[in-house]
Parts: structure tokens; C-alpha cells; sequence
């Protein structure tokens, strides 16, 4: 009895054992050999790269956005018809389709259309990359910050401009502080979701992270090992940058005094 | 006292003309607000205005400092047409400030930041100057400690002193208020009146929309009646709340004091 017991015993350590050892020699082949570790470092380091730089520029489309809507919004019905008003509609209405075109076609699509048919002179995929996720992002921040300056309190604006602020001032001392705090979240969000999207970037040649994975599977042929690290390092990130906004709310919400 | 005192710089003598509005017409869409109102404000005159839910006295103060633009008739102040296109009327604003019903302090910015900014950015003070004057109006109000809270923690009687100490840093020539005390608990009312009936005493030219008649009594020198748009009736508090002519204004008098 004791004996069998034994036996089993030895053959369940050895199983460990062997499959460790499996896993040790995969291990090598996937990221040590060849270093191919650095691939995925490279494809970090794009991705990275690619959403920062992206959500800049979706930033800087979507505050312009932003304005032209909510002010023409808010100011449509009291100004007075004529070339002034005609012009600001005419933006308002390009700000309009631009946020339905970029919302209601898929990202890979407008990827793609931007390195095979508008930015064929460039070869550089990353530049291709940052802009077109860039565009793509502006669209759903503009409406984020369209929220923000909608649910500021109309008082808000009167109060600054009964003070005899104008419209820029009032909008930049009173109004914006009030929208970055209460669309930060949103935003980070709108980073980590970006983040992530940025893994279609193997489409037009970009050595991201999830297309560094990818060329190890395909050089190995094996799938569990590559796969796994680009999906760790993807949640790391994520989760790094989660914890980093939850430190910023709670400073926000201490410095108004709640 | 002379060192708590609310600096009223005074720009013109008392008596003189320093708004006049004539013919005022306002409309929202089909809906007429203000269908012809005209009316002579002087230096140092406290003018109280009177009416049912409605009848366009929120409008009509609004329209004075074009938060609203009226649809019809000018207006005038110290001689200048503000309803004229070419007119500056940031300038005007910063000095005919106003108190609203539901305060509109900054909530993102201290107490000392609120009194202080519209005079700071527009250069009318020094940081260092408008800061002293912040303390010293503070403290006139009986806020002094108050001065690095923040909004929100702080009671509505509170913030309601604290937006009149932020109009009057401006050092303005006249004050808007737009019932300034139905949006506050029963027991905080006499804080913020006391106030006001000090201002008037020291000769701050003020419109004043309430529903208080007793304050209507004790500070008016001018009682005007509205209704549906139109000016009903007007005079000292003796003739219009005492012994009103028109039936419309006796009705209302007789449902505000039961
Ligand atoms: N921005 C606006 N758009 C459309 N209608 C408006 C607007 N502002 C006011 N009104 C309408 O104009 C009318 C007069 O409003 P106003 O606020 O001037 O009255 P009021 O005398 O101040 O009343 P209350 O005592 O209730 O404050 C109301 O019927 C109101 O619904
Ligand atoms: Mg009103």
C-alpha cells in the first residue's frame, strides 16, 4: 500500500519536473534565443510611442471639436442670421460628419485607408499609425469634452462673463479646470482603450507589441509563450495606468475641498 | 468702522443718470418676455422690483447687462449705448455686477480665488491689492476665517456673502441682484439681507429683484411693479406697497404678505 503510494508520488513529481523543464526550454527558444526578447521591447516601446502620441493629437482635434459644437450649440438660436452664422454652421456640420465617419466605421479600416490610400509617399508605419489612431481617437474625446463643457452649470459661464471676463478668459479660468477634472477619467480611459486598439497596428507593418508576439510565434511555432507575455504586459501596463489615475482623482477631489 | 468699509469709489455724482433703457422688448421664439419696458436709473438709487413668477424680471435685469440681448429698444449707461454693435461690453459688465439667485461661485477655486480673479485678470488690481481687498470685504461680511475654503464647504448664506464680496471687489457702479435670497434656507435670509441693507446704506447703486417686501420697505427708494412683460405700476415703497393703484399689483401684494 505504502509502496503504491510511493510510486504515484514519484510520478507526479516527475511530471512537474519534465514540465518545467519543457517550460524552461520554451522559455529560451521564445525570448532568449536570438534575443528575441527584444522584439517584444521594440513592440513595447511602439505601442507605447503610438498611444501617447495619439491620444496628444486626439486631444489637441478634440478640444477644437469640442468648441465648435458645444458653442454653436449653445449660442445657435440667438445669433443672428447671416455670413458669420453661416460659417460657423458650416464647421459645426464638418465637426458632425467627421465624429460620425471616424464613430461609425471600423478603426482597422480607417487604418488601413490611411497607409494604402492617403500616406502612400510614407513608408514609416508609426507616423501612419499615431495619425490615424490619433484622428480616430479625436472623435470620441471630442465628445468626452463635449459632455465635460455640457455639464458645467450655465452660471458657471454667466458668473464669469457678468464679471466682465470674455468668452476665451471665462472659458479658461472658470470653464476648463472645471471639464479636466470632471472628464479625466474619461479620458485615461479613453487611453487604456486606445492603448490597446493600437494592437491592430501589424496591419500596415507596425512593429507593435501584439505584432512582436506574433513574429516569435511564427519564427518558433509555438503559440502559448508569446501570447501569454504580450497579453501579461499588456494587463501590467493597464493596470499601472489604472492605479496612476485613481492616485490623480483622489487628488483632484482633495483640491476643491471635499 | 472706516477701515471696513466698502470702498465705493466713486465715479460720478449722486443723482445722475447712470442707466437708462427704453423701450426694452424680449422674446424667446414666439414667447414674449418683455414686451416694452422703459426706465431711468440713477447714482446711488436702490431700485426694487416686484412681480409674479413670470413676468420678466429676471429677464429684464439680464437683459441690463446683456446676458440676455434684447430683441428690441436700447439701452444706456453713463450716456453710452450698450446695446450699440460696436460696443465693449466686457467693460460695462465689470462694472455693473451681478448676484444670482443660486450664487454661481467657482467651485474649483478658493474663496480668496473667486473674490480675486476677475479683478486680477483684468488688470484692474494687483495680485497683492486685490488680495488685501479680499480680506478686508471678507471680514466686513464676517467671513475673514473663510478665506482659503472652498466653495462647497460652506453654507448658502455663506456663499451668498461670499458672491456679493466677489461683486463688490470689482468696485462696481452698480449691483444686479436676481433674488438673492429664495434660494436659501429660511434661517440664512437675514445674514445675506443685513448685508445688502448695509451696502445700501453706504450708497451702492442697486436693482434689486425680491420677494422681500420688508426689505423692499426698509431700503427701496424706487418700487416697480411688473407683469406679463409690461411695467405695471412704480413709485416710492409709500405709493406702490402701501397704497397701490392697480388692481394687479394690489393682488400680488395681498397673496406675497399673507
Ligand atoms: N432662456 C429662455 N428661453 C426660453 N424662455 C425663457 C428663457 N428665460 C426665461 N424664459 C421665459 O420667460 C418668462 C419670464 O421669465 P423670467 O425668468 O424673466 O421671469 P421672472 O419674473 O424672473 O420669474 P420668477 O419670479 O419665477 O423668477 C418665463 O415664462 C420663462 O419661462
Ligand atoms: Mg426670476
Amino acid at each position: 500500500m505504502a509502496e503504491w503510494f510511493l510510486q504515484v508520488q514519484m510520478k507526479f513529481i516527475l511530471r512537474i519536473t519534465e514540465w518545467f523543464q519543457k517550460m524552461q526550454a520554451e522559455f529560451t527558444l521564445n525570448f532568449i534565443a536570438k534575443d528575441r526578447w527584444r522584439l517584444l521591447l521594440t513592440g513595447l516601446g511602439n505601442t507605447l510611442l503610438i498611444s501617447l502620441f495619439a491620444v496628444l493629437i486626439g486631444i489637441l482635434i478634440a478640444v477644437v471639436v469640442a468648441l465648435v459644437r458645444s458653442s454653436w450649440d449653445t449660442t445657435n438660436e440667438r445669433l443672428r442670421p447671416g455670413f458669420g452664422k453661416s460659417v460657423f454652421s458650416f464647421f459645426d456640420r464638418l465637426c458632425r460628419l467627421y465624429i460620425t465617419v471616424i464613430r461609425g466605421t471600423p478603426t482597422v479600416i480607417q487604418l488601413m485607408i490611411m497607409y494604402y490610400v492617403i500616406m502612400t509617399s510614407t513608408k514609416n508605419g508609426v507616423l501612419v499609425a499615431i495619425i490615424s489612431f490619433g484622428i480616430n481617437s479625436g472623435a470620441y474625446v471630442a465628445e468626452i469634452i463635449r459632455g465635460g463643457i455640457m455639464s458645467i452649470e450655465k452660471g458657471q459661464m454667466e458668473a464669469g462673463r457678468s464679471l466682465g471676463l470674455n468668452y476665451t478668459k471665462t472659458m479658461w479660468y472658470i470653464i476648463a479646470p472645471q471639464v479636466l477634472k470632471a472628464i479625466l477619467p474619461a479620458l485615461a480611459n479613453e487611453f487604456i482603450v486606445l492603448l490597446k486598439e493600437t494592437s491592430i497596428s501589424g496591419y500596415v507593418a507596425v512593429m507593435d507589441l501584439t505584432y512582436a508576439g506574433n513574429r516569435i510565434r511564427g519564427a518558433t511555432y509555438s503559440a502559448f509563450m508569446p501570447l501569454i507575455a504580450v497579453a501579461i504586459i499588456y494587463l501590467v501596463v493597464v493596470v499601472g495606468l489604472t492605479k496612476l489615475v485613481g492616485i490623480l482623482e483622489r487628488r483632484l477631489r482633495q483640491s476643491d475641498g471635499r | 468702522m472706516t477701515e471696513g468699509k466698502i470702498d465705493l469709489q466713486k465715479r460720478g455724482a449722486i443723482g445722475e443718470e447712470l442707466i437708462r433703457v427704453e423701450h426694452l422688448k424680449k422674446h424667446f421664439g414666439d414667447l414674449e418676455v418683455l414686451k416694452d419696458v422703459s426706465q431711468v436709473i440713477r447714482r446711488g438709487q436702490k431700485v426694487v422690483l416686484l412681480g409674479p413668477s413670470g413676468s420678466g424680471k429676471t429677464t429684464f435685469l439680464r437683459c441690463l447687462n446683456l446676458l440676455e440681448q434684447p430683441t428690441g429698444g436700447k439701452i444706456w449707461f453713463e450716456g453710452k449705448e450698450i446695446t450699440a454693435p460696436d460696443c465693449d461690453i466686457n467693460r460695462i459688465r465689470a462694472r455693473m455686477c451681478m448676484v444670482f439667485q443660486q450664487f454661481n461661485l467657482f467651485p474649483h477655486l478658493s474663496i480668496r480665488k473667486n473674490i480675486t480673479l476677475a479683478p486680477v485678470k483684468l488688470k484692474l488690481k494687483t495680485k497683492e491689492e486685490a488680495d488685501a481687498d479680499a480680506e478686508r470685504l471678507l471680514a466686513r461680511v464676517g467671513l475673514r476665517e473663510k478665506i482659503d475654503a472652498y466653495p462647497r464647504q460652506l453654507s448658502g448664506g455663506q456663499q451668498q456673502r461670499i458672491a456679493i464680496v466677489r461683486a463688490l471687489a470689482m468696485n462696481p457702479d452698480v449691483m444686479l441682484f436676481d433674488e438673492p435670497t429664495s434660494a436659501l434656507d429660511p434661517e440664512m435670509v437675514g445674514e445675506v439681507l443685513s448685508v445688502m441693507v448695509e451696502l445700501a446704506r453706504e450708497g451702492m447703486t442697486m436693482v434689486v429683484v425680491t420677494h422681500e417686501i420688508g426689505f423692499a420697505r426698509e431700503v427701496a427708494d424706487h418700487v416697480v411693479f411688473m407683469d406679463d412683460g409690461y411695467i405695471v405700476e412704480e413709485g416710492t415703497p409709500e405709493e406702490v406697497l402701501l397704497d397701490p393703484k392697480k388692481a394687479r399689483t394690489q393682488d400680488f401684494l395681498r397673496k406675497v404678505l399673507k
